[in-house]
């Protein structure tokens, strides 16, 4: 049983998460809710011309754990490069958490992980896709996600 | 519903009563002890169904209703003492209004297809209420969407309960079926079954009751008040999973088509078209679940060995120390009604700590409870809150259980450096 899930460094990230918010002029944004537990998270990144992410923002509702994952997230991809977020993998980020989690906690924690590779995914397929702004359906999601 | 006559034949001592329970002496697998808080998502079984279940399974196993030869006469007469249990237990008329399905939730679908689809027509109403499990909306939506029915939904009260303000609005002759649970999985909020019952009835409607969280707790006696439907599963009666029950009255069950098709449920076959059995078996396609349902009937007679007066004074007990202690507890709210009105089920939330991470905290301590939507979220979003924390109790839960749960919120609220 793992005692030490919930260290200073997941909390310090749940309490004053890393650019949590929007960006006003996202380049691609996504969202996605686990309907097992309705936590939910959108990612927003900014990329610049020469394909790096300028900056990543996050928003989102529910346990401390898929919110810092989604922070720590964030953190980590500014900077990098499209190629780069391709290389990145599940286990790249369970090891950013530095926490060992549980096979039902996984989801929790890779929750923002999936929107971003999704995100990836449909970037490929329109090399520079129209930013989906968000929705009113997206924000009453945030709002009220059951 | 009101207390068919039973006679305990112990007298209860919840210490006593918990070593019949195996599981719950067991250490966990982090060296701590259980404290089981989540018996409205499935209860812990006793020796008497466990070592029934072995029995069937080791020393007379064989299909029921089929096999001329000893082994299939004894399983078949066992499961029918399992039915006449279950009759007895909820005081059907007769045992072939037992119907064995896998567990609530295909009761409900066989009540949504049997009857629902062939006997609503569009403008007719079919009436529920947003505390419903998904198991008793989403059925009616599918039969609604089916047949041009209208959903409609009873109002809630500030507190959790059904408005009964609209009763006089809301059930017209224009009602064909009030589907309504008799005990909130989240709220624990008690209906008035009865009030609802003679309702439906005056207008000519037809009610379902799920049971699954009532008739655990509950005396149930399908006549009094007269309901129409009753569903349950085993698995939240001490029982197993996989079996559950649909009590249906003799007339409409009769006017229903089968919902599934196969063996056992035939009279006689053609090329053509085919007959049906008789009842119980017209529902009961194919190969049931007979272990289970045999281990049903063994969980009802533990059931009555303790009574429902002894069962019920030891979860008000528990449910008045948690209604009491918990909005003690800093940062803590509670959703639904007061006491008098509620099974010994509580739902809550702690302030700035999500109700998995509680869930994942309180696990350290051994204490298992429920977190999410509990299969509720229309209620979630009525609560306005995407998850809650929920305590259900059994009769083998002790006070010191209760002061575990309270230390397990102040540990968890430790952890988040809320305190
Ligand atoms: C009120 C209520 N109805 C229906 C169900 C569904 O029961 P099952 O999953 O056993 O079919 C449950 C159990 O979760 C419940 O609490």
């Amino acid at each position: 049983m793992n005692e030490e899930l919930y260290d200073d460094y997941i909390l310090d990230h749940y309490e004053c998460p890393y650019h949590k918010g929007h960006l006003a002029c996202p380049t691609c944004a996504h969202s996605e809710k686990n309907p097992l537990c309705g936590d939910q998270i959108r990612i927003e990144l900014k990329l610049n011309d020469t394909g790096h992410v300028e900056e990543a923002f996050f928003n989102g509702k529910g346990c401390a754990i898929s919110q810092a994952a989604a922070s720590i997230l964030c953190q980590h991809v500014e900077g990098k490069t499209v190629d780069e977020l391709h290389r990145f993998q599940a286990p790249d980020m369970l090891r950013l958490l530095k926490v060992p989690l549980t096979a039902t906690r996984q989801r929790c924690g890779l929750l923002g992980f999936k929107v971003l590779k999704a995100m990836m995914y449909s970037l490929d397929a329109s090399p520079t896709p129209p930013a989906q702004q968000p929705t009113a359906n997206d924000e009453s999601i945030v709002a009220t996600s059951g | 519903m009101s207390t068919p006559l039973e006679t305990p034949s112990r007298p209860f001592d919840v210490h006593d009563v918990r070593r019949d329970f195996p599981i719950l002496a067991r250490p966990l697998p982090n060296g701590a002890t259980l404290v089981y808080l989540d018996n409205g998502a499935t209860s812990q079984k006793p020796l008497l169904v466990l070592d029934k279940l072995r029995e069937v399974e080791a020393t007379y196993n064989a299909n029921v209703h089929r096999g001329i030869h000893q082994l299939g006469d004894r399983v078949t007469v066992e499961l029918e003492a399992a039915r006449e249990k279950i009759q007895r237990f909820v005081n059907a008329a007769e045992s072939a209004e037992i119907i064995f399905t896998s567990g609530t939730t295909m009761s409900i679908n066989l009540v949504a297809f049997a009857w629902g689809r062939k006997f609503l027509k569009p403008g007719d109403e079919i009436l529920i209420n947003e505390m419903e499990h998904h198991a008793n909306i989403v059925p009616w939506q599918q039969t609604a969407k089916a047949t041009g029915a209208k959903l409609r939904y009873i109002p809630l009260t500030a507190d959790g309960r059904l408005d009964a303000s609209h009763f006089d609005r809301l059930i017209t002759t224009k009602t064909k079926l009030v589907a309504v649970t008799a005990m909130s999985n989240v709220l624990g909020t008690l209906n008035p079954i009865r009030e609802l019952a003679a309702r439906a009835h005056q207008v000519g409607a037809v009610i379902l009751v799920d049971g699954a969280q009532s008739v655990p707790h509950l005396p149930t006696d399908v006549r009094d008040p007269a309901i129409d439907f009753l569903a349950f599963s085993g698995h939240k009666l001490y029982g197993p999973t996989g079996v559950g029950v649909l009590y249906g009255r003799r007339e409409l069950l009769e006017a229903m088509d089968p919902f599934l098709c196969g063996g056992n449920m035939i009279n006689e076959v053609h090329l053509e078209s085919s007959t049906w059995a008789d009842l119980p078996s017209k529902f009961e396609a194919g190969t049931l679940p007979i272990a289970e349902a045999i281990g049903l009937g063994a969980a009802i007679d533990y059931v009555q060995s303790l009574g429902f007066a002894a069962i019920h004074a030891q979860e008000s007990k528990l449910l008045e120390k948690a209604l009491r202690l918990l909005p003690q507890t800093p940062g803590v709210t509670i959703y639904g009604p007061s006491f008098e009105h509620r099974g010994s089920i509580v739902s809550f939330t702690v302030e700035k700590v999500h109700p998995h991470d509680l869930a994942d905290l309180f696990d350290q301590k051994g204490v298992a409870i429920r977190a999410g939507h509990h299969c509720t979220m229309p209620l979630h979003d009525w609560l306005d809150v995407s998850a809650t924390a929920r305590v259900s109790f059994a009769f083998y839960n002790t006070e010191a259980e209760v002061d575990a749960l309270i230390d397990a919120i102040h540990y968890a609220r430790h952890k988040f450096r809320l305190e």
